[in-house]
């Protein structure tokens, strides 16, 4: 079997109590595959976790055990072959939106001209909508969801290997945040780029993503299951709740959110499998018979 | 009638200059003609000119004829208001400019290293509280030159602003934004300039803005302690010659050059501001 693109190794990750007291263990013994060119979307209530792993695997901060390994490379230390969109946008205020795409792009491409550089931000800044201006303003004079949309066209213009977003619509309109989610599809696809984003949001994680991990509270939080949606792309928002998949799919997330996000939370026993169940529907076969009796069955480890 | 805020306030300080001048002229005492004088008076001495504070006309007249040729030079002991205030602001932006070039990359030194910050505390704070003219005798003892020790002086008053505002900036860099340098893979100077610097600017500044005025504080001082030139130098020497109208004039002028030193610094400040 082939090493996967990247991988996370029993990945545990504790909080130092401020004086003496027990440490916060968010979680334990994480275990996942993430192949190339994949996109993984991660949901699990607040506070369990989710953006911790992204900024271990971003290199910003480390585990306590275990290992994250890109390209056969252990990562240690942030990357320009992974570009984050952070949750609260993390843009220079002092810098105009297009400087702070160009002093990216100048960071990854040192040996472009001022004018390559400048186009090369220019156009990532049209992707997300942001020309005419807009672009020569500094974030404070900036809407929430015209800095997110910065802070997007930062990380898609350095063009990394793996894209890690955390949340990165959350401060978007409905209209803003389809577009975008077009555009961010649409770049994917024109890529072989891997994504790793986590969201809230049940439907924008069927809409986009190739597997779903879902997490369980915390503390001692575990990404219980892998979800896979086998619907074909490319995927129109208006057609995609026609599949039959898409209500298994949301059912079942939803589901786990509402109950099992809690009833499978806590430190789990020695022994008990460290790697995410692996859930399917439909086409696959391995879901079929009554609805009433529609239980998500789960295959072994692969 | 709506005036602008600003106007009003214009308006209200030509009206309380006005109302302050003209009780300054009021109660300044005339000088008697000499046959007004009564016996008593003449036996007491009162026929002499009898120093007092001068009116406003008096110290009006005299700034309009300094103000009207700064820059002569008649020796060593009557020298233009100009030339004077030149002296001052030399001495002060020489010690300022030393000052801050060894600060500011000191407090950067300090506000990224926790361990540094803790070695140099306990200088720093033995160091801060003690006034700047403390050090004028070692200074001179030192330096053996009174130029330099004035500038000495002007140093070590301008540097602890600068160096605890820029440690204190330094160190406060949010993480958020430090994070953005290092998912951006920039070296330590690169960090320095797009990041640290830019973030800590305006912190910085302010330090530099306190440390002017305290210079500017100091040397007049600093001047009447070292003599030969200067706008200190010149308050001290218009004393001994009993010439109020200079004193009065040349305090004011003491006070329009802060001003002006704390405005420019003002408009530097406002220049690396931003708005998170
Ligand atoms: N630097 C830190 N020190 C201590 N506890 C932290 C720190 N960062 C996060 N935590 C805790 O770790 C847990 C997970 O946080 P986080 O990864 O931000 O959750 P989320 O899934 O909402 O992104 C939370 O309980 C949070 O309080
Ligand atoms: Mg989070």
């Amino acid at each position: 079997m082939s090493k996967p693109f990247l991988s996370l190794q029993n990945l545990t990750k504790r909080f130092q109590a401020p004086k003496g007291g027990e440490a916060l263990t968010v979680f334990e013994n994480v275990n996942l595959g993430i192949e190339k060119g994949e996109f993984v979307c991660i949901i699990g209530h607040s506070g369990c976790g989710k953006s911790t792993i992204l900024n271990i695997l971003a290199g910003l901060d480390e585990p306590t055990e275990g290992a994250v390994i890109m390209n056969g490379k252990e990562v240690s230390g942030p990357s320009l072959d992974r570009g984050i969109v952070f949750q609260n946008y993390s843009l220079l205020p002092w810098l105009s939106a297009l400087k702070n795409v160009t002093f990216a792009v100048q960071a990854r491409y040192k040996s472009w001209s001022k004018k390559q550089v400048h186009d090369h931000s220019m156009k990532y800044l049209e992707m997300v909508g942001l020309a005419g201006g807009a672009e020569l303003r500094k974030p404070s004079q900036l809407s929430g969801g015209m800095r997110q949309r910065v802070s997007i066209a930062r990380a898609f213009a350095i063009q990394p290997e793996l894209l890690l977003l955390d949340e990165p619509f959350g401060a978007l309109d409905a209209l803003t945040r389809g577009s975008i989610q077009d555009e961010l599809i649409r770049i994917w696809s024109g890529s072989d780029q891997t994504v790793f984003m986590i969201t809230h949001d049940v439907d924008e994680a069927i809409l986009l993503a190739d597997r779903i991990l879902l997490m369980t509270n915390g503390p001692y939080a575990r990404v219980a299951e892998s979800v896979q949606v086998d619907i074909p792309r490319p995927r129109e928002r208006a057609n995609i709740i026609h599949h039959s998949d898409y209500y298994d799919i949301r059912n079942h997330l939803v589901e786990f959110l509402a109950t099992r996000s809690k009833a499978l939370a806590g430190k789990q026993e020695e022994g008990t499998p460290s790697e995410p169940s692996i859930v399917r529907f439909g086409a696959h076969g391995v879901v079929s018979g009554p609805k009433d009796n529609r239980k998500p069955a789960t295959s072994p480890v692969e | 009638m709506l005036a602008s805020l600003n106007a009003r306030a214009l308006v209200l300080s030509l009206v309380l200059l006005a109302v302050f001048l003209g009780l300054w002229e009021a109660a300044s005492p005339k000088q008697q003609l000499a046959g007004e004088l009564t016996e008593y008076e003449l036996l007491m001495g009162g026929a002499e000119p009898k120093a007092a504070v001068p009116p406003p006309s008096d110290v009006i007249a005299k700034a309009w004829e300094e103000l009207s040729n700064p820059f002569y030079d008649a020796g060593p002991n009557d020298k233009g208001i100009g030339i004077q205030i030149g002296y001052s602001l030399y001495r002060v932006l020489s010690g300022y400019f030393l000052a801050a070039a060894i600060a500011i990359p000191v407090g950067f030194l300090i506000g990224m290293s926790p361990l540094m910050y803790k070695a140099l505390d306990p200088f720093i704070q033995v160091l801060r509280p003690i006034s700047p003219l403390a050090w004028m005798p070692l200074a001179l003892f030192v330096i053996q030159d009174s130029q330099a020790s004035a500038i000495f002086v002007i140093f070590i008053c301008s540097i602890w602003p600068m160096l605890i505002n820029t440690a204190f900036g330094v160190a406060g860099v949010r993480k958020d934004w430090v994070n953005v340098a290092r998912t951006h893979e920039l070296g330590p100077l690169k960090t320095a300039w797009i990041v640290i610097l830019p973030a800590a600017a305006p912190t910085i500044l302010t330090g530099m803005r306190i440390s002017i005025g305290i210079a500017w504080l100091v040397i007049v001082a600093a001047e009447m302690l070292v003599g030969g030139t200067g706008i200190g130098y010149y308050v001290w020497n218009e004393w001994n010659n009993l010439d109020l109208t200079s004193v009065v004039f040349s305090i004011l002028m003491i006070g329009v050059v802060g001003m002006l030193l704390d405005t420019a610094f003002a408009y530097c400040a406002r220049l690396v501001q931003y708005q998170e």
